[in-house]
């Protein structure tokens, strides 16, 4: 749909800038497709609107694994090819956490998990406050449903009916006791529209990110292949 | 006027006229705003009883270009979400204001749970917190409306317990010299111990901001009096140790740390009052210490 000077096919090859091992760790990389649609076709940012009150917003809560995050923040602009390179690294700005004081386009510093939905909830508030119409869209993992602070803010998002605040969970089955009758159902029961798809369908994941689902807070459940 | 109304009626004065603030509250004096929130729906958010949930909204709200002005019982705000207080806040690069209600042992009477002595020495865990301890409403308002503007981090902390007047000034402020000594009075410690001292020949400095310390204020008042130093804090003892140890390095000098005993947890209720004598912070036992220290 968009055409972009780097694209889709050359995550892999910026991803193998930081693991060393393209073919294997980009296809292992869980959140990489998500994290295209949304850059590519459903967010409204760009490396030119990073300090635009009115941009969309995409959290990432689930911190770790991040070298499909980067590998996207440097496909669209955000940081250059070369930030890659010696990821983690004491010269580097890229941690095995992103830190949003250092990445430009990095909306939240992340890592320990279960923060990034409420912090997704404070900036629906403070763009309502401001009327500012922007999308807010947080990923999450299954297995960091697992911290309690998740439940606080998805029932308080369902009570709310925040429209403007998406949760996409990438599910790959890594949650030790898992969730019975599906992750969506606990978003549903919140007063959430809830869309289970394909997470490695791009087309799925579009029409999941773009259908309408007023006077509610949208959860994508994006399932992958599970990780062991 | 108790400084929780202090802070409600303050807040309701402030949100008329600045429409980056925002109030967040986890049930907790949601009473006591019901107009604020009437005439403010979008800036006045009640999270229920979520707490971790609280801390996140104002990191979030702070991101949006908000000013978050965060409260609850000091227990709930500072202790349960600390790691929301160090990643939401801090970690993200943005500030908040935190006001907290309940102090150490004001819910003398509600036992551990409801009580939070050792707020102040978690906030002084994380860099680039102001930190504010009012000893009088006039006092809690005037802080409250200082620490308002910009994106600071501040945490506000008040209390039931008061003094009878308010002392509006900036650093450590000298309301008694004496030769003997210095005893610095945090927050609601001050009158008792200007009780204590009455008969004694030491200096008594006033703070209701500790930090950012005054260091420049207490070594002028040890200079001019003696390197002997009583700290009265109405949170854990020795909260300031480490502060008094960094502005005195250069001077051999002395010091006894008062406030809420570190060596066991006191399992009682009744009045502050009792708790007060069961932590030596009464007006006996802070005589007592300070004279013993002293030698006199």
């Amino acid at each position: 749909m968009t055409t972009t000077a780097t694209g889709y096919h050359e995550l892999p090859r910026l991803i193998g800038l930081m693991t060393g091992d393209e073919k294997h760790a980009a296809a292992a990389t869980s959140t990489v497709d998500v994290l295209w649609v949304l850059y590519d076709r459903v967010l409204d940012i760009s490396p030119r609107k990073i300090g635009d009150p009115r941009r969309d917003r995409f959290l990432l809560s689930k911190g770790h694994g991040p070298m499909a995050y980067y590998a996207v923040l440097a496909a669209k602009g955000f940081i250059r090819e070369a930030d890659l390179l010696g990821w983690a690294g004491v010269e580097s700005k890229l941690g095995m956490h992103p830190d949003r004081v250092r990445v430009p386009g990095v909306e939240i510093s992340s890592g320990s998990l279960g923060h990034g939905l409420g912090l997704a909830i404070g900036e629906v508030y403070g763009l309502r406050a401001q009327r500012i119409g922007a999308r807010v869209v947080v990923l999450v993992g299954d297995a960091e449903l697992d911290e309690g602070s998740n439940h606080e803010a998805i029932a308080l998002a369902g009570r709310e009916g925040m429209a403007a605040l998406t949760a996409v969970v990438v599910d790959n089955r890594s949650a030790s006791h898992g969730w019975p009758g599906g992750i969506g159902r606990r978003f549903e029961v919140e007063g959430w529209t809830a869309r289970t798809v394909d997470g490695r369908d791009h087309e799925a994941l579009y029409e999941a990110f773009t259908a309408p689902h007023p006077g509610r807070p949208l959860a994508v459940i994006a399932e992958v292949e599970a990780k062991n | 006027m108790s400084m929780r109304d202090a802070f409600a009626s303050t807040m309701d004065e402030a949100m008329a006229v600045d429409p980056r603030l925002a109030l967040v509250l986890a049930d907790i004096s949601v009473d006591r705003v019901r107009p604020v929130q009437r005439r403010h729906p979008n800036r006045v958010i009640n999270v229920g009883i979520r707490e971790q949930l609280l801390v996140g909204v104002a990191g979030g709200l702070a991101l949006s270009g908000m000013r978050p002005v965060v409260h609850t019982f000091a227990s709930f705000l500072v202790e349960r979400p600390f790691e929301q207080v160090k990643l939401d806040l801090g970690h993200q690069g943005v500030g908040a204001v935190l006001v907290s209600s309940g102090a150490s042992y004001d819910m003398s009477y509600a036992g551990r749970t409801h009580q939070s002595p050792g707020d102040v020495a978690l906030m002084d865990s994380l860099p680039g917190w102001t930190v504010h301890v009012p000893g009088h409403p006039a006092e809690a308002r005037r802080l409250l409306c200082e620490s308002l503007p910009g994106d600071s981090s501040v945490y506000l902390r008040l209390s039931e317990a008061v003094n009878a007047e308010p002392f509006i000034g900036v650093g450590f402020q000298a309301l008694r010299r004496g030769s003997a000594g210095v005893v610095l009075a945090v927050g609601p410690m001050l009158d008792r111990v200007l009780a204590a001292t009455a008969t004694l020949d030491v200096t008594v400095l006033y703070a209701s901001t500790v930090r950012p310390f005054d260091a420049a204020g207490l070594r002028a008042a040890v200079d001019a009096s003696s390197a002997n130093v009583v700290l009265v804090e109405p949170y854990l003892a020795g909260t300031s140790a480490h502060q008094v140890a960094e502005a005195l390095d250069d001077r051999p000098h002395r010091l006894r740390s008062l406030g809420v005993r570190r060596d066991r947890e006191v399992r009682i209720y009744g009045g502050m009052a009792d708790h007060d004598v069961a932590h030596g912070l009464d007006e006996q036992g802070i005589a007592a210490s300070v004279r013993a220290f002293l030698g006199r």
